[in-house]
């Protein structure tokens, strides 16, 4: 009879049984890793091969559609456990900050510089408009931005928006809501990038002429130097957060337009993980900053203080980020 | 294993276009024919993301109120940093913490049986998750914010040049092959189905014993699409379709319906007869692919 030799059924009964054993090490690796027994890690691959070799006689020999979609599924699993990523979160957050994060910031140098000039270009121009005439001060500074700093304000009102602050108790929560805020600016202008860098530079010519237009309004009333102390206890880390945010949105923006020599597409992917790792470090910066903004800056209020954190901040970031390590090639 | 003019492998499973399988050889040598996930399947998994979302937006920022409610103005700051942190990383971050498991996919993807891999392969790292959910702030927030509050401020063609802008981003997947985000583009990565199967069982294992005789002649009415869709009928035992097949078969076959035999009986030893058959063949180098395939 047919059935005596069909050879695709022996087959499948003389390996049923390391599939089935393989599929359920999968099912309990894809919950945890940290499941499988020293014993199971070492099995796993042999039968991830099995399956593999099953998988490639059954297409040959076999016509059970079922069988060949089951051992589809259980190789792709297989492999993705077999050649997926190993490390554990904490190898992954050690491996970012020790070596993938200075790496990428130095890599995006020229776009950071780009993008530092852009801002500092906003700074400038706003600075020199608002000086020539107030009333420029009103294109530069939304209405919910400058919450009573304006150029109608009295010198007394100035100085006390630098040296008050909110509420003691709201201090922790003013910290996470700039963070959040920030972070949420800072991830846009990443995204924005894609479109060919314009979105994003004007994110950060922006950023830069608000900026300005304040300076010129609190050294009109010669309070610059308070002022300058007041924004750079945390100004340095985020301005240079959001620097960072718009390098990467400009490496984007700038590989998809000029992929260089490699394809676009793959281009793209290396400009884009790159550009993420950048990302993930500028939502730890304004983390800091949020805080610094948030709680440090309505304890200290002295100014000469405040420079000197905001100096600190600033040369401690450009020493982690860019000074050269040894271990790399 | 294949001659050179036949065309390898056997037809997709129906309801799935051919253009839809990516090759991805592993080290070992054999090709994986990854199915890249429909748009309708990618959009379903998405709503039910958004449904979690929503849902946890919601129902956290009850329980934190309900707290609030309780605790007294003091616990308000606590409160407010738990709501502003929750919500900011529940907006940024419930997609890459669901993709950096080890199944690579969010619930709603899980749902379907869908998961995210690189294009090459490679292993699924941080940085492109990152770099694909991060662009949802620019396919998704923005689009969704400027329809809420900054469209009203532009007005007019500023309102629709805009929503142009908006849609280049919100359409992209339906205009290229791979089906890519904007996030899957620079990332490097697609979504693939790879769901979970469980092992059928084998139509062809005797339960009891056949009396059906095929002649040569009989066994060789049909190929292997006809066999797969035979498979299928089989497994779905839906007894009006097996009553129609079954008597499509025997005009085919020109056999009458023996006494006592019922419609499925006649197509499982059909099956049985088809299958060893076409078998025979292949091990022999001959594919049959369909009933047309007169080689």
């Amino acid at each position: 009879m047919a059935e005596l030799t069909l050879k695709s059924r022996r087959f499948r009964e003389e390996r049923e049984g390391e599939w089935r054993k393989l599929e359920e090490l999968l099912a309990r690796a894809e919950k945890t890793s940290s499941a499988l027994s020293d014993d199971d890690i070492i099995a796993l691959p042999v039968l991830y091969r099995e399956a593999l070799s099953s998988l490639s006689v059954a297409r040959a020999i076999s016509l059970d559609q079922s069988l060949i979609a089951y051992l589809e599924s259980l190789c792709t699993r297989g492999y993705f456990f077999v050649y997926g990523t190993r490390a554990t979160l904490l190898e992954r957050i050690q491996a970012f900050f020790r070596k993938d994060w200075p790496q990428a910031a130095r890599d995006l140098w020229r776009e950071t510089l780009i993008s530092v000039a852009l801002t500092a270009l906003g700074i400038a121009i706003a600075f020199a408009l608002t000086s020539s005439d107030t009333s420029w001060f009103y294109s530069f500074v939304g209405q919910g931005m400058a919450q009573g700093r304006e150029p109608t304000a009295t010198t007394a009102d100035l100085r006390a928006t630098l040296f008050g602050g909110p509420e003691q108790g709201f201090l922790a929560v003013f910290a996470t809501f700039l963070f959040t805020h920030n972070a949420q600016i800072a991830i846009l202008a990443f995204a924005l990038g894609f479109a060919f860098c314009v979105p994003a530079a004007f994110l950060v010519f922006y950023n830069g002429l608000t900026l300005g237009a304040f300076i010129s309004l609190f050294v009109s009333h010669g309070l610059g130097i308070e002022f300058g102390g007041w924004i750079s206890i945390h100004g340095t880390t985020e301005l240079f957060a959001v620097a960072l945010a718009g390098a990467a949105g400009f490496r984007l923006g700038w590989t998809l337009a000029f992929p260089g020599a490699q394809s676009r597409v793959e281009a793209m992917s290396e400009a884009g993980k790159k550009a993420a790792i950048i990302m993930t470090g500028v939502v730890c910066m304004l983390g800091v900053a949020g805080m610094l903004e948030g709680i440090g800056r309505q304890l200290v209020t002295d100014t000469l203080t405040r420079y000197a954190i905001g100096i600190a901040a600033i040369v401690l970031w450009c020493v982690y980020l860019y000074l050269p390590r040894e271990h790399e090639p | 294993m294949s001659t050179a003019e036949a065309p390898v492998g056997r037809p997709p499973p129906p309801g799935t276009p051919p253009e839809r399988v990516r090759e991805l050889i592993t080290p070992e040598g054999i090709d994986l024919k990854l199915r890249l996930a429909d748009m309708s399947e990618r959009a379903t998994a998405f709503f039910i993301d958004i449904a979690i979302m929503v849902g946890i937006l919601v129902g956290g920022t009850l329980i934190v109120f309900l707290f609030a409610l309780g605790l007294g103005r003091r616990s308000v700051e606590v409160i407010a940093i738990i709501w502003l942190l929750g919500s900011f990383f529940l907006r940024n971050f419930y997609f890459m913490a669901f993709e950096l498991t080890p199944r690579a996919a969010t619930p709603g993807k899980r749902a379907l049986g869908l998961r995210v891999t690189t294009r090459n392969g490679g292993p699924l790292g941080f940085d492109a998750i990152f770099a694909r959910n991060a662009m949802r702030e620019l396919e998704l927030f923005l689009p969704l914010s400027f329809l809420s509050v900054y469209g009203r401020e532009a007005g007019g063609w500023g309102w629709f040049a805009g929503l142009i802008w908006c849609a280049v981003f919100v359409f992209f997947p339906l205009f290229n092959r791979d089906r890519l985000r904007v996030g899957d583009f620079i990332a490097g990565t697609w979504v693939i189905r790879a769901p979970k199967r469980s092992l059928e069982l084998d139509l062809a294992s005797p339960e009891q014993k056949d009396n059906f005789l095929f002649t040569r002649d009989e066994v060789d009415a049909y190929g292997i699409k006809e066999l797969s869709v035979l498979e299928e009928v089989l497994r779905r035992k839906d007894p009006p379709t097996m009553e129609a097949v079954a008597s499509r078969i025997r005009n085919k076959l020109k056999r009458g319906r023996a006494f006592g035999e019922s419609d499925q009986q006649f197509l499982e030893a059909y099956y049985r007869a088809l299958r060893a058959r076409l078998e025979t063949r292949m091990l022999f180098g001959h594919r049959r692919r369909d009933k047309f395939d007169k080689t």
